[in-house]
């Protein structure tokens, strides 16, 4: 108890970022997957292609890649610089978002595809008889079908995006993960203060996967 | 695509779709000529940052460090299915004293983030070779995803096979791992595989704590300053070898998948709606 007392300005700070990290990626990579479902499920082969072969490529590489890639690498093509940001921590930060928001877009991507997959042909079929385009058959008739299915495997994939948040802390982004290498510099028991970061980790993810199976239980038999 | 969500295109449609198409490549070949273009820029495509490819030096270790990130990927998924089975068959157990453990275990490491995890054996118990936390972690992770999954698995198998097995005179244990598991692990191969992917991936956290992976050598060779820092083509190369590795592991699985699914012996179990995707990590 004493290491989280006596350190709760790097705890505090710490879980908000993580908290921001977590909220800001979700959100973007909810948007970006569902435009990559749409790209996937197109009438057009190009399109297809292009989201398949997006899905595959990040799908198969390790998120703490991404990381790499984004923290050491990206710099270096000087897009952007660390004066856009103002400072390295801002970059990092910056670096965590993109490499969190393109890694789980992909299964985002994934998720929501399979859920359109559930929808039975006959739905499609009948927009089409009503004379509805494409976009209006997504929109009105087969995403809203497609959520019951897709609301608890992306309620996991969500709970994968708020653990894989942590990896931030191996790239100089300040959260929860990091917490443990400054207080080692205070001269804290590393143990005790990760177990207490563990703590907070399970106090965010059983409660969502709690919400999962419920929802999971809920949905499934009203169809 | 199992579902068909429009129909086949008409002339005008096509014609649409072509235009379609045109954008989207214009788009992309955009977006990708951008990258050519910075990668001009700032050098990328200088053969200075491609030398270190021909060394044979560095194509050795390179070699080392991919053996080095199977031999963590190896012990892991050995450790992970043990540790699942285990747990699986502690879930699935009659003695409340047995089951609620087991449950509190599974939940309990799967809802810790590995990184944690790998951290808090690291700097907190473990404290030497990294080699050990890392597969410790996966072990712990993994194995709890996967006792899930085997779980699933026992649980989606009629309940007439275990009813038989009784009706023969076979005790519980004799139940469970001469009829149940082995139906189980069958009809699960495709996710057990799937997570074994997400297992190979995850060994590319070993490179937080130092362990000498394929990533860790990345980073070394990309600071290399006789090569120019050759950070972006080291990591090009790098994931490379990752996809081919994850690829040919999918493949596996949609081999064995195809295989099963001609082979009337295999169950063919009720597939919850959108389940087969694996989550993230």
């Amino acid at each position: 108890m004493d290491v989280l007392l006596d350190n709760l300005d790097l705890y505090g700070p710490g879980f908000l970022s993580t908290i921001w990290l977590f909220l800001i990626s979700a959100a973007a990579s909810l948007v970006l997957g569902v435009i990559l479902a749409m790209l996937r499920v197109a009438p057009v082969p190009v399109m297809r292609a292009i989201g398949a072969t997006y899905v595959t490529l990040v799908r198969n590489t390790p998120l703490t890649l991404v990381f790499f890639f984004f923290a050491f690498a990206f710099p270096l093509l000087e897009i952007v610089t660390s004066n856009t940001f103002g400072s390295a921590s801002g970059y990092y930060f910056f670096a965590a978002l993109m490499a969190l928001i393109l890694y789980t877009s992909a299964f985002v991507c994934e998720v929501v595809r399979s859920g359109i997959n559930t929808v039975p042909v006959g739905q499609a079929e009948a927009s089409r008889a009503l004379g509805l385009t494409f976009g209006q058959m997504l929109a009105s008739v087969v995403l809203p079908q497609a959520t019951r299915a897709v609301v608890p495997p992306m309620m996991s994939t969500m709970i994968a995006l708020l653990k894989n948040s942590t990896i931030a802390a191996g790239f100089s982004v300040f959260q929860a993960g990091s917490i443990s290498l400054y207080l080692s510099e205070r001269g804290e028991s590393q143990m005790i203060g990760l177990l207490w970061v563990a703590l907070f980790f399970i106090l965010l993810v059983i409660p969502m996967s709690l919400l999962q199976r419920s929802l999971e239980k809920r949905w499934s038999i009203a169809r | 695509m199992s579902s068909v969500l429009f129909d086949v295109p008409g002339p005008r449609a096509r014609l649409r779709h072509r235009l379609y198409a045109l954008l989207t490549i214009a788009v992309v070949a955009g977006a990708l000529g951008f990258v050519v273009y910075r990668f001009t820029v700032t050098g990328q495509f200088e053969p200075d940052k491609w030398a270190w490819l021909q060394y044979e030096q560095i194509q050795l270790s390179l070699v080392e460090a991919l053996l080095n990130t199977l031999k963590a990927f190896a012990a892991g998924a050995v450790l992970a299915m043990v540790f699942g089975a285990i747990f699986a068959a502690g879930q699935l157990s009659d003695h409340k004293i047995i089951r609620v453990p087991a449950l509190v275990v599974v939940e309990l490491f799967r809802a810790v983030p590995l990184v944690v995890m790998i951290f808090f054996f690291h700097y907190g118990v473990l404290k030497g070779d990294p080699f050990y936390s890392v597969v410790l972690g996966l072990t712990l992770y993994n194995g709890s995803v996967l006792a899930e999954v085997f779980r699933a698995g026992v649980r989606s198998l009629p309940r007439g096979q275990s009813e038989a097995a009784q009706a023969v005179g076979m005790r519980k244990t004799q139940v469970m791992s001469y009829v149940l598991l082995p139906q189980a692990v069958r009809a699960m191969l495709p996710a057990i595989i799937s997570q074994l992917v997400v297992l190979l991936k995850d060994t590319a956290l070993g490179f937080l704590i130092t362990y000498d992976e394929l990533l860790e050598y990345a980073r070394e060779l990309g600071g290399a300053f006789q090569f120019d820092r050759p950070l972006v083509p080291v990591t090009l190369v790098i994931g490379a070898m990752y996809i081919a590795m994850c690829l040919l592991l999918t493949w596996l699985a949609t081999y064995l998948e195809k295989r099963s699914r001609r082979n009337k012996k295999v169950l063919k179990l009720e597939k919850k709606p959108a389940e087969d995707v694996v989550a993230a990590v």
